[in-house]
């Protein structure tokens, strides 16, 4: 029989806490749609998209209403691209964009990812030929993302690869400078990435996957936050566990709508991407659970040990609440999504550098981060590298998600609007690594034993 | 199998009958009922039975979620599997 005071509990989250489902997302193989004619490939690709998600809104509204539990995103994630184009050309990669948004469109879903490439070690034409097109596809279109997997800690990092990546976030930037270069705001670049990722801009349906499987993100910085206040002036260790009692629940609803979504649509359930993803609106950020754990300003010396503990405490609690988990699971920390992160940013506390430290603890990486419209493009490759180069060392994920914003400048803001936010323009240390990323080649994988 | 109602909203008269009203009329059987009053604010989460109920839940949902909206009251209606999951070990 279930208790009133659980009752209330459950009810207090969602109305008062924001707690959603951030993402319900279709995986889809395109596995079957190769063909060597292009107009083929394009229809074959539409068809399937649309024939296999032409359910998956209506059956999550349907799911939204029976539980009064919102399911804020609807999203489908597909084979890289580069895998089912083969050698067509640039051209025909940003057709395939097209096809792509248009599918999206028509089943009203809100991103459809995969338009990617993996290249860890080595690139072969059809990726190449891919990540020639990612600016005019991104600019192009308005729901397609796209992702580039340039490391992984077996093959290190392919550092031709990555050199191309400054280029092209630039170039997105550019060719989207009328709405605040948000075409770098639907394009990731990873190390580790995982296959089964729920969640935009990095979702994409692995080469391991069924031929469709539904995985589901899961949401709730405000509960945690709200928990942390009201207990009060306790020790860390009893922190950590209210932490991870208030993660449990929240992950539960997630294997609750996972379970009701895979059974409703047909599809075999994935994972449960046990992640803390914050939104703009206030009560929903991870940076304010950061500064009710004790800290003055998210940034603050104190706060990659902070969100490490978070981190811990949240897979800890989510993991015995799914039967599976996956994607990128853990903590994220995108500054334009994050009220408190934008404030952080916004004063000066919260600075480029300490985000690098932070992503060492947590999940995914750079995210959302606005910066000067003329930094280099070595500068971002150099980014990058750092970036990747942590996920690799420490056999974790880690991504890159900046925008140069086209004619801005340190001080300014970027305004994306809905769930992508907004943000400042923070500071970059602009000394060059030029020479570095400009020599090319594979830094090779690195060694692990020998840990210190 | 049951479900959760909630209903919040500035205090009048008549707000459990009219509730429990609409209940009966779909079939639907109370069976624990909580309810307070906040500084003039009407809080009362009911507990019915749903195995009887004589149209689609869903639809339900939003019978008695229109019935709020004509009483200027928040009325959200949940399956109870969201609170069992959450819950329930």
């Amino acid at each position: 029989m279930l208790n009133i005071h659980d009752i209330q509990e459950t009810i207090n989250m969602i109305r008062d806490e924001n707690l959603d489902i951030r993402t319900v997302t279709m995986g889809i193989s395109l596995f079957d749609c190769v063909s060597d004619d292009e107009n083929r490939l394009n229809e074959k690709i539409y068809d399937k998209i649309t024939k296999s998600a032409e359910k998956l809104v209506s059956e999550c509204e349907v799911i939204e209403k029976q539980y009064g539990i919102p399911i804020i995103n609807k999203r489908v994630s597909l084979t890289p691209i580069s895998l089912v184009g083969g050698a067509i050309s640039p051209e025909g990669y940003v057709r395939i964009a097209h096809t792509l948004d248009k599918a999206a469109q028509n089943i009203g879903i809100n991103f459809i990812g995969g338009f990617g490439a993996l290249v860890e070690k080595g690139m072969t034409l059809g990726a190449a030929n891919l990540i020639e097109a990612i600016p005019q596809a991104l600019a192009e279109t308005n729901l397609v993302c796209s992702s580039v997997n340039v490391a992984s800690t077996k093959a290190g990092i392919n550092m031709d690869a990555l050199a191309k990546m400054g280029g092209i976030i630039k170039k997105a930037a550019y060719l989207t400078r009328d709405r605040d270069s948000i075409g770098c705001a639907k394009f990731v670049v990873f190390a580790n990435v995982p296959q089964d990722n729920p969640f935009m801009a990095g979702a994409f349906h692995g080469v391991g996957e069924n031929e469709k499987i539904i995985n589901v993100g899961v949401s709730g910085p405000g509960v945690v936050a709200s928990a942390i206040k009201r207990a009060g002036n306790c020790r860390l260790d009893e922190l950590a566990e209210v932490i991870k009692k208030t993660a449990f629940k929240i992950t539960r609803v997630g294997q609750l709508v996972a379970h009701e979504a895979s059974s409703r649509l047909g599809v075999p359930f994935g994972i449960v991407d046990l992640s803390l993803a914050p939104t703009p609106a206030v009560g929903d950020s991870v940076a304010y659970i950061l500064e009710g754990m004790g800290l003055e300003k998210c940034g603050a010396h104190g706060t990659t040990a902070a969100l490490a503990m978070l981190n811990d405490a949240v897979k800890k609690g989510g993991v015995m609440a799914s039967s599976h988990v996956g994607g990128l699971s853990g903590a994220f920390i995108p500054v334009s999504e994050d009220a408190g992160m934008i404030s952080a940013a916004a004063t000066g506390a919260l600075t480029l550098e300490k985000l690098e430290a932070m992503t060492a603890v947590c999940s995914v990486g750079l995210d959302m981060i606005a910066i000067p419209g003329d930094t280099p493009e070595e500068v971002i490759c150099g980014i990058i590298a750092d970036e990747i180069s942590i996920g690799v060392a420490n056999t974790k994920t880690t991504a890159v998600r900046v925008i140069p914003a086209y004619g801005k400048k340190e001080g300014d803001s970027v305004v994306f609007g809905g769930l992508l936010g907004e943000a400042p323009v923070m500071h970059v240390n602009t000394n060059s690594p030029a020479v570095f990323i400009n020599r090319g080649g594979r830094v090779p994988a690195p060694i692990h034993s020998l840990k210190n | 199998m049951q479900a959760v109602i909630s209903v919040t909203g500035k205090d009048s008269v008549g707000i459990v009958a009219k509730t429990a009203n609409k209940c009966a009329e779909y079939n639907v059987n109370i069976a624990d009922v909580s309810q307070t009053i906040l500084q003039n604010y009407f809080v009362m989460i009911m507990l019915v039975d749903i195995d009887n109920i004589s149209v689609p839940f869903n639809d339900f949902v939003d019978i008695m979620s229109e019935m709020g909206k004509q009483n200027n009251l928040e009325i959200h209606t949940m399956h109870e599997d969201i609170f069992n999951s959450m819950h329930r070990i």
